[in-house]
């Protein structure tokens, strides 16, 4: 059985220290969903919450509709899997995998047919009766994932499981991660700093900054319409500029430093007025012209940098601000540093906050957090 | 952790809790208030006054005595130790493990049969004296008083000093060597500036360490002082000795003894506080080649040091096999020494003493496991001052251990004198603060998220207790066990103190056969004692793994 996690104004402290103040959350029953923020934004705790190994200051936990508050963690039928792997290590592989069966008086051969199933499942089983210390990173990570699984919990819960193994791994055991998950079907919670692997693993993402959610969404939807700045620079990565807003005749306009005008067909109606604002534009969303006399921002080429598919290019703008644009490289069109360039902007892709970052003011951001 | 404290865990704070009250805090009160009284039973200071004032310094001469002669000894150990343990770390040095074994051995035996076999060799009518005598017609001067602690402590301790320092070297990343290298320092600069700089808060432990043993050791200066009195004899004398006891004015010199002990301890934490710095290997040092005439005198220091360090105990192996006619030597070799020492309370001896350190062992064990899980895992206030309570005997001479309980013990409503249990007491409280310092350490090693997992897989907190962190720490605990064990079988400065013909140790029964003159019997004695201790240290190299010795 999966659950569905209800997380309503948990409440987080140290002594006097805060760390989560508020946070409500839903977390649907199946679901791959990953917590993702910056080390010390809290993630790692409102986890250790879910597992029962940090106490609650306030706030109510649920699966389904029980309250798991004061539930023992033994007792809430949790898998997790943790940085380090936990791994036991004067016990065998296959003493690893049984140890949560053999909590639960189970017949000896229901426990040894349900070790085996996912031995095999995560390719331990030919481990069996090695003890752990002779496993590499990737093997104990396997074993821990099948410890985890073997129990079948109602909640998987993963603590930065990948961050100890080196780069090849990390995206082979990712993979590995999503398909078992998808397999199984066990609502999952899993929490990481690195944002590549949010996205390729979630099927929704919460970005937490400070104790607080920012944004909850699908990959998709954060990175296209992250909620506020913060969101936006998290995610991959974005050129922050100063702009204004311009209303004429009833049209948004956006309006750079250097005079630069684009019109908004997206801003939200409550938007509609000139103010100061803040947007955020993907190096590939800034497009290039050597058209030094054309329409655009001026801009001077700093550096490139040749990367085979795509080309880097590191300008300064006219008003001093510095912006990183990725181009596909194509034959003979290497632009030398000193060029001097025009930047135009794609205005479907571009976002635009308010002035102190708080918030998008364009359509199209779906943020599951503000909806409760 | 939740639900903090409503588990069984608080139980067991408050049991311990209690446990030290009774054992440790009762009888050093006991202690600071009979220094307080006077033999009339009024409360008074007149023992610290006469002390302090006594004719020509008579009681502070001792205090001096064992102040220069401990610093002395420290000083030596480390001069001793460092360059040994330098050689041993940094290049290859033929036998190399050979060296280091028997130099454990050396540091772990009996104090005392070290100062009585350098007696046989170099004292009055000793052998090399003789010998040189005859050979050269020379007269050796007298190893007796200062010369003669100083000899025999310093080479009992610098093994200490090895031990202590081989580990720290061990903990120097290659770069470290390579980068100093690299900007121009190396040779004696850099073994100056950037390895024993970087070995400093172990240096600081390591003269602590010696330094309250060569305070705390009664046996050496007793055998070898000869007039030069230390501390821990006036300490004894006083209580026991002949001219008349005084328990008050005993007890107010065990309260001088606490107080510098205390000193130094807390100049030391000063010390160290300054040098903190944490460091781990990720490349070790590479040893070199010692070669040339730099390396045939590496591998003479390291030959000569260790073999002088260990020719006491071969002697006095040697001497257990001579065939004795009262204390003069037949020139005949055989078993009667044996023979002899097995109608001298020899097997008696044997048992009390395997009865009791595994009995006291087993003690230490639970309640340094238990510790150290309350102070790392469940550190609060409770716990934390069990933990400080708990190392009070680190600063406590074993004289003042034995003199403390026999105070506290000595009468209704606990009367436990001449007991197995005052024994036992006395041992688990001397050898428990370096064992719970050994379980936390391990303790600390283990990740918390281990002990989740389990819990997470539906352990229950008593479950995991028994089945995950006790089996993780077996392998530290049980190391660090055999060290205590081999403490516990060589102890005297206490069991001197507390011991009856009952609960007679083998190192009470060696310490008596030497005193007694009779030297067969206690070359016997003496080799017994040392074959236990040398099995001990054998199982615990093979159980721990490892150069690594946790003391």
């Amino acid at each position: 059985m999966s659950d569905r996690i209800s997380i309503r104004h948990a409440l987080k402290k140290y002594g006097e220290n805060v760390i989560i103040p508020d946070l409500s959350l839903e977390i649907k029953e199946g679901e791959f969903f990953t917590l993702l923020g910056p080390s010390g934004c809290g993630k790692t705790t409102l986890l250790r919450m879910i597992a029962g190994f940090n106490s609650i200051e306030g706030g109510e936990f649920y699966f389904n509709d029980t309250l798991i508050n004061d539930l023992d963690p033994a007792k809430r039928n949790i898998g997790m899997v943790f940085q380090n792997y936990a791994i036991f290590p004067h016990m065998t592989v296959r003493k690893n995998v049984e140890f949560g069966l053999t909590n639960r008086k189970l017949p000896k051969d229901k426990i040894k047919a349900q070790t085996d199933k996912f031995m095999k499942l995560m390719h331990v089983d030919e481990y069996a009766d090695r003890l752990p210390e002779r496993l590499s990173g990737g093997q104990q990570q396997r074993v821990a994932l099948a410890r985890a699984l073997c129990i079948e919990p109602d909640v998987l819960l993963f603590d930065e499981p990948l961050s100890n193994l080196d780069a090849k791994l990390r995206v082979e055991m990712r993979t590995v991660i999503k398909n078992i998950q998808h397999s199984v079907g066990i609502t999952t919670v899993y929490v990481t700093h690195d944002q590549e692997e949010a996205m390729a693993i979630s099927d929704r993402i919460a970005v937490m900054n400070a104790g607080v959610i920012q944004h909850v969404g699908t990959p998709k939807n954060i990175y296209q319409r992250p909620a506020n700045l913060f969101v936006s620079t998290f995610i991959g990565r974005s050129n922050v500029m100063n702009a204004k807003l311009r209303m004429e005749n009833g049209k948004c306009y956006l309006v750079t430093p250097s005079g630069y005008r684009a019109q908004m067909h997206n801003v939200l109606p409550q938007y509609h007025k000139d103010q100061d604002v803040v947007m955020s534009v993907r190096p590939e969303e800034l497009l290039l012209s050597r058209d030094a006399q054309g329409e655009g921002i001026g801009a001077v080429v700093d550096d490139c940098v040749f990367l085979g598919l795509m080309t880097h290019y590191f300008v300064h703008l006219e008003s001093g601000e510095e912006a990183e644009i990725i181009q596909e490289s194509s034959i003979d069109s290497i632009i030398e540093p000193g060029t001097k360039i025009k930047l135009t902007i794609n205005t479907d892709k571009v976002n635009i906050f308010t002035a102190d970052g708080s918030a998008n003011i364009l359509a199209g951001v779906k943020n599951d957090c503000a909806a409760m | 952790m939740r639900n903090n404290k409503r588990d069984g865990w608080l139980g067991i704070s408050i049991l311990l809790f209690a446990v030290f009250i009774i054992f440790l805090a009762f009888p050093l009160m006991g202690l600071l208030k009979q220094s307080v009284y006077n033999e009339a039973g009024e409360f008074s200071f007149e023992n610290f006054v006469r002390f302090f004032t006594y004719t020509n310094g008579y009681y502070l001469k001792p205090i001096a005595n064992s102040v220069k002669v401990t610093i002395t000894t420290t000083l030596v150990s480390l001069l001793l130790g460092i360059p040994i343990a330098y050689f041993y770390s940094f290049y290859k040095i033929r036998g190399a493990k050979l060296l280091f074994v028997v130099s454990i051995l050396c540091s772990m035996s009996a104090p005392f049969i070290g100062a009585y076999s350098w007696i046989l060799l170099l004292g009055r009518s000793g052998a090399i004296t003789k010998a040189i005598s005859a050979l050269l017609g020379f007269k050796m001067p007298a190893i007796y008083g200062f010369k003669g602690i100083l000899l025999v402590q310093s080479l009992k301790f610098f093994p200490l000093v090895f031990i202590y320092m081989n580990g720290a070297f061990k903990n120097i990343d290659n770069t470290l060597m390579e980068a100093a290298a690299n900007m121009g320092c190396t040779g004696v600069k850099r073994l100056v500036r950037i390895v024993l700089s970087l070995s400093m808060p172990t240096i600081l432990a390591a003269a602590l360490m010696v330094f309250m043993q060569a305070f705390a050791d009664f046996g050496t200066p007793m055998l070898i002082g000869e007039g030069y009195q230390t501390f821990p004899v006036m300490i004894y004398n006083a209580y026991l000795g002949e001219g008349g006891t005084n328990r008050n004015f005993a007890a107010a010199l065990a309260v001088v003894a606490i107080a510098i002990t205390a000193v130094v301890f807390f100049f030391q934490k000063w010390g160290t506080s300054r040098f903190k710095f944490s460091m781990n290997a990720l490349h070790p040092v590479e040893k070199k080649e010692a070669k040339g005439l730099s390396g045939l005198l590496m591998h003479l220091y390291c030959y000569v040091l260790v073999g002088i360090a260990f020719m006491p105990q071969l002697y006095i192996i040697y001497l257990s096999f001579c065939n004795y006619k009262g204390s003069i030597r037949q020139g005949t070799y055989g078993f009667s020494n044996y023979v002899q020492a097995s109608k001298k309370l020899l097997s008696r001896s044997i048992q009390n003493t395997a009865v009791m350190g595994i009995i006291a062992l087993l003690i230490i064990i639970v309640i340094a496991v238990l510790i150290a899980y309350l102070v790392v895992r469940r550190s609060n206030v409770l716990n934390n001052a069990i933990d400080t309570i708990s190392m009070l005997p680190y600063i406590m001479p074993g004289a003042v251990v034995g003199l403390s309980l026999l105070l506290a013990f000595g009468k209704k409503p606990i009367a436990l004198t001449g007991t197995f249990a005052i024994m036992v007491i006395s041992f688990v409280i001397r050898r428990l603060p370096y064992t719970i310092r050994s379980a936390t350490a391990t303790l600390m090693q283990i990740s918390p998220s281990i002990e989740e997992a389990a819990i997470s897989l539906g352990a229950s907190k008593a479950k995991t207790f028994a089945r995950i962190t006790v089996p993780m720490m077996a392998n530290g605990i049980l190391s660090g066990a055999i060290l205590s064990w081999v403490a516990i079988v060589t102890e005297l400065s206490s069991s001197i103190i507390l011991y009856s013909n009952k609960s007679i140790t083998l190192t009470m029964s060696t310490y008596l056969a030497i005193l007694r003159g009779n030297d067969g019997i206690a070359a016997a004695f003496a080799a017994i004692l040392t074959l236990v201790t040398t099995l001990s240290l054998m199982l615990y190299l093979k159980i721990s793994k490892s150069e690594d010795v946790r003391l």
